[in-house]
């Protein structure tokens, strides 16, 4: 980490240096995966504890909840021994895949997703619970097959709180650094994301360099909210 | 037997969280209405019908087939059982345009096909030209016709409708009782109508069933469950107000006698009361007639009774009258045209005659 700081500083003169494509290019790789795994999950998940009740329910939810206010280095403390090698899951990685899982692009992404776990599931849970019990019957009274219940009729009604999930969970990838730098560490490449790089060059006095890829972060995560309040104004209000 | 066959027959019981012990059948082609008040299960019972809803006990048989028999096990789907079901807050799919909605009901079959079946549909309601718009910019009428274009896309085995006019004014609810009216002309399955309404299920019903707490007291043509309660309770709940009690003296010849504070009334003949039997009793109040104090009136000597005049409101070109008779805690309650009550003098305070015709005497079994 330190190194990586000497040697981005010896050439601060140079504007292509300053910014570290490979940590952004990183970071959103691995929102994406994120996303790409969070999506299903938090559809089916959030369907599901909207619609069902059951006695762990409260409990259930509480966990889902608990990285939202959990310190992200509890967090990332707590993942950390869970995926190192002494761990069953860390060592029955190791034997299967032959390397470690925590310092590694597939640890990272694995900590990702449960951390992300309640900005991908509360949005579509309230969405699936302001479905009125009545248009679901209606659904099913008009005939139509479960799959299709979901792809005409709840899928549409959902969306604006599906697409917030999605955006909430990109932005909140990119930007996490807490929990990546103790289950990634910072290693370019396989998980120095750009926010560990960012706090990098700021440790490095670099404030150009910092100052540049804090301003990208910052359009990316406008750009996305941006998107999701245009597209919600626009399918947000089936009512009215 | 064969119309038996293409209606619905239906049995549900369940204990707890709902109680329920609910028979109903509806032939096809016929209008059955399921009045009570609200909570009394009316919902449930359409519910149960659909197969939104399971009873712990029941049977659902419709258009010769077992929907629901829980001796035997059967519970079909909701979506195969072909009902068309008109929801109380008619439940559109809000981001699809009307038409939409409408071929949602038609099944799998080619677009364009649906989309002309739609049309045809929306026509019959009476919403040709908009075919376009999303239910949130409909009235609450056009949403109704929509719900109704909906349920029938399916050629639903039976129609079932929960409180269909409840949530449209008034004027709007009257032209859609119209063309309910019209329209049930032409379709050939059950129809049941839940609803609250006396007055909406009297106009509109082939049968009327009442229902209380969950359990249904009484079916039959709506006028004849009008006049001939079963019960008090069902009495209660078609709103008579005359309700009284007394004990059969005799059955004689055409009339049986019955005893009433202090003097024998004059009924129709119901021999299925025993003499010394006690029981509820109830007169409409179009049968309660006031004597003319000039000159006698037709029936002047059929069950004379005297009472002040406890309170008169006026509704429209009528009066509504009740009468304190001694010796009898509830009032008897009479309706008099406006002409009448000035001719006549009838006014607070004042003591009128009146007779209670034998013809409308009704007798129920003793209410607990």
């Amino acid at each position: 980490m330190r190194s990586s700081s000497a040697t981005a500083s010896c050439s601060p003169a140079t504007p292509d240096i300053r910014m570290d494509w490979p940590a952004l290019l990183l970071s959103l790789r691995l929102s994406a995966w994120t996303l790409a795994i969070l999506l299903p999950i938090g559809v089916l998940l959030g369907r599901w504890l909207a619609w069902r009740r059951f006695g762990g329910k409260p409990l259930l939810e509480a966990t889902l909840a608990l990285p939202l206010v959990l310190p992200p280095t509890v967090l990332g403390y707590y993942l950390l021994v869970a995926f190192g090698g002494r761990s069953p899951l860390g060592s029955f990685y190791d034997s299967v895949f032959g390397h470690s899982l925590v310092f590694s692009f597939q640890g990272l992404l694995l900590a990702s997703v449960l951390f992300n776990l309640p900005f991908a599931v509360q949005p579509v849970q309230r969405a699936f619970e302001a479905i009125a019990p009545e248009i679901r019957e209606a659904a099913e009274c008009c005939g139509l097959k479960p799959w299709r219940v979901f792809w005409r009729i709840e899928l549409p009604l959902i969306w604006p709180g599906l697409l917030s999930a999605m955006v909430l969970t990109f932005a909140h990838t990119l930007g996490e650094f807490g929990v990546v730098l103790m289950v990634g560490g910072s290693i370019p490449g396989e998980t120095k994301t750009v926010a560990i790089a960012i706090y990098d060059r700021v440790q490095a006095f670099d404030d150009p360099a910092a100052g540049l890829m804090s301003l990208v972060l910052l359009l990316i995560s406008l750009i996305a909210i941006s998107v999701t309040y245009l597209t919600s104004g626009k399918v947000g209000r089936p009512h009215g | 037997m064969a119309e038996e066959s293409l209606g619905l027959n239906v049995h549900l019981r369940n204990a707890a969280p709902i109680a329920l012990n609910a028979q109903l059948t509806c032939a096809a082609g016929e209008l059955l209405a399921l009045v009570g008040p609200s909570g009394s299960g009316k919902s449930t019972i359409l519910r149960g019908i659909a197969g939104l809803f399971r009873p712990a006990h029941g049977q659902v048989r419709c258009a010769g087939q077992t929907w629901y028999d829980t001796d035997r096990a059967i519970d079909v789907k909701v979506r195969q059982r072909q009902v068309g079901f008109v929801f109380q807050s008619y439940a559109l799919f809000p981001h699809l345009s009307a038409i939409a909605n409408v071929m949602e009901g038609l099944g799998d079959g080619p677009r364009a096909q649906r989309e002309k079946r739609a049309r045809e549909l929306l026509a019959r309601v009476h919403l040709a030209g908009l075919e376009a718009r999303r239910p949130a910019t409909l009235s609450g009428g056009q949403q109704q016709r929509v719900a109704v274009a909906r349920a029938l896309a399916r050629e639903p085995r039976v129609l079932l409708l929960d409180e269909p006019f409840s949530a449209v004014d008034r004027a709007t609810r009257e032209r859609l009782y119209q063309e309910l009216a019209e329209l049930r002309r032409e379709l050939d399955m059950p129809v049941v109508l839940v609803t609250h309404d006396l007055d909406e299920a009297l106009m509109l019903a082939d049968r009327i069933t009442i229902l209380y707490r969950g359990v249904t007291l009484q079916s039959g043509p709506p006028f004849e469950v009008i006049a001939r309660p079963a019960t008090a309770t069902v009495a209660r709940l078609v709103g008579l107000k005359n309700l009284f009690s007394g004990v059969v003296v005799e059955h004689r010849d055409s009339i049986t006698l019955l005893r009433w504070r202090d003097g024998v009334l004059e009924a129709r003949l119901q021999q299925q009361f025993a003499p010394g039997a006690m029981v509820s009793w109830v007169i409409p109040s179009a049968a309660v007639l006031l004597h003319r104090r000039d000159r006698p009136s037709r029936g002047e000597r059929e069950n004379p009774v005297a009472g002040t005049v406890a309170s008169m409101v006026r509704l429209g070109d009528n009066a509504a009258v009740s009468l304190r008779i001694a010796g009898e805690t509830n009032p008897l309650a009479m309706t008099i045209p406006l002409h009448v009550v000035r001719r006549h003098g009838v006014a607070m305070g004042e003591t009128v005659s009146v007779s209670l015709l034998a013809d409308g005497i009704h007798l129920m079994p003793a209410h607990a």
